[in-house]
């Protein structure tokens, strides 16, 4: 969806502030918030597009007044709202109005494994024959769509160069709306700096984005 | 894995206390109340949390990919390896699946700079690199790294010639990137294991790159 969250080239952030970081949680609740999403995730009731989109729907005033764990904990509170885990009143109440048992929670030996095994999008089981090949010209889509998008504003209706093929993976904009996987193959494509952001950018600079099948035409 | 030394995993119930007395406001709060309700409804397990943030905090880090970046430097047939199937190399190491966290390593030349942003979130290699510093999530890395990289650069104190192509990877989809930076001139005969005591986050990110202390000698 074209909203807030995709900012690349926006101006008006303010100023790269640098800081020197001892602490991974500077506050005790932001660990919280971090782990209260990979306990939750584990059942699996939502995938992670999912909480993406979650995210992105967050109203954009509110995102920009918005800390980076104040917003994931907004996106948290949705999809367990929304996948059924909790009900919104008793979000609202703090008090549990059905005691659900799940059959299993994540436990704490298995932790380590998890940090190795998190995300796993990869689809390669499934035949699916590639559009491209490394070499092709390709033109991304110009679309507008109001769900989830991993092909940024920036780079939409854009000329650039297959350099790669990932393999198949699942399609995020799909999945995040329908839990359709639709697995198809995702390439590394190289864009000029100029095709993207006109001729004053440096001329031999590039930026390179993952896309997926869905996103490209032939250039 | 066995690599990894375990401190003592209650050792931080000491700090909790100390913060769970503090009044609470806010995130903080709602934080709290989600918790407790979600373990009331038996959704979660609280020491799983504690666990999850030890993990973070002390075992997951910029240290795994410290390593892989020395290895690749004294290794050619390994640095093949990544920059040609960086999950499957760093899966080497134990720090990921072979089929999971995909990931693709890009090398620095003296032709190439590459830089690394998540402009949709704040998408991020986790698994050698550790959770990403507050700069990596800010609206203003991640709307500026993209249309103006050298300026983000030059934030962090690197001027890059007009010559070399800086390259931007906006890691919006499946695949997490680490940057192998340029190995300095002064570290000719030094172990993997010094070698990858140099070798810092920002390096990895690209905003950085690697140098031998001055004055020091090799």
């Amino acid at each position: 969806m074209n909203s807030i969250h995709d900012m690349g080239g926006m101006h008006g952030m303010g100023p790269l502030v640098i800081e020197q970081e001892d602490h991974v949680f500077h506050e005790y609740w932001h660990g919280r918030v971090f782990a209260l999403r990979m306990a939750c995730a584990f059942h699996r009731r939502y995938n992670g597009d999912m909480g993406r989109y979650a995210r992105e729907r967050m109203p954009p005033a509110e995102f920009l007044a918005a800390s980076y764990y104040e917003r994931a904990l907004y996106a948290l509170e949705r999809v367990l709202v929304e996948s059924g885990m909790i009900d919104e009143a008793e979000l609202v109440e703090g008090r549990p109005a059905s005691a659900e048992r799940a059959a299993a929670n994540l436990r704490p030996e298995q932790v380590e494994a998890i940090t190795r095994t998190r995300r796993r999008t990869r689809m390669d089981e499934v035949a699916v024959a590639p559009k491209f090949s490394v070499g092709d010209a390709v033109l991304t889509r110009n679309f507008q769509p109001e769900g989830h998008t991993r092909l940024p504003r920036y780079a939409r209706g854009r000329r650039g160069v297959v350099q790669r093929d990932h393999g198949v993976f699942s399609f995020a904009d799909s999945n995040a709306m329908t839990r359709d996987r639709k697995p198809q193959h995702m390439y590394s494509v190289r864009f000029m700096a100029s095709e993207l952001w006109g001729e004053a950018a440096a001329p031999r600079d590039t930026v390179c984005l993952d896309l997926w099948d869905d996103y490209l035409l032939p250039a | 894995m066995s690599e990894h030394t375990h401190p003592h995993p209650h050792d931080h119930d000491g700090d909790h206390d100390n913060a769970h007395d503090r009044p609470l406001s806010g995130p903080a709060l709602r934080v709290k109340a989600l918790e407790s309700l979600l373990a009331e409804k038996g959704l979660i397990d609280p020491k799983t949390l504690d666990e999850i943030v030890d993990t973070y905090e002390h075992r997951v880090g910029p240290r795994n990919g410290a390593r892989i970046v020395a290895r690749a430097w004294t290794d050619p047939a390994y640095r093949q390896r990544l920059l040609a199937n960086a999950t499957e190399a760093i899966a080497e190491f134990g720090f990921i699946e072979p089929h999971a966290e995909d990931m693709v390593a890009v090398e620095n030349t003296p032709q190439v700079r590459n830089l690394v942003v998540c402009s949709l979130c704040s998408c991020y290699p986790w698994p050698v690199l550790g959770l990403p510093p507050a700069w990596f999530k800010s609206d203003a890395y991640r709307a500026r790294a993209v249309i103006d990289p050298r300026g983000v650069l030059k934030a962090f104190g690197q001027d890059v010639p007009e010559d070399i192509e800086v390259r931007v990877w906006d890691s919006t989809a499946e695949m997490r990137y680490m940057v192998v930076p340029e190995r300095p001139a002064g570290t000719e005969g030094w172990s993997e294991e010094r070698l990858a005591a140099i070798v810092t986050r920002d390096s990895m990110v690209g905003v950085g790159t690697v140098a031998v202390a001055t004055g020091g000698g090799a």
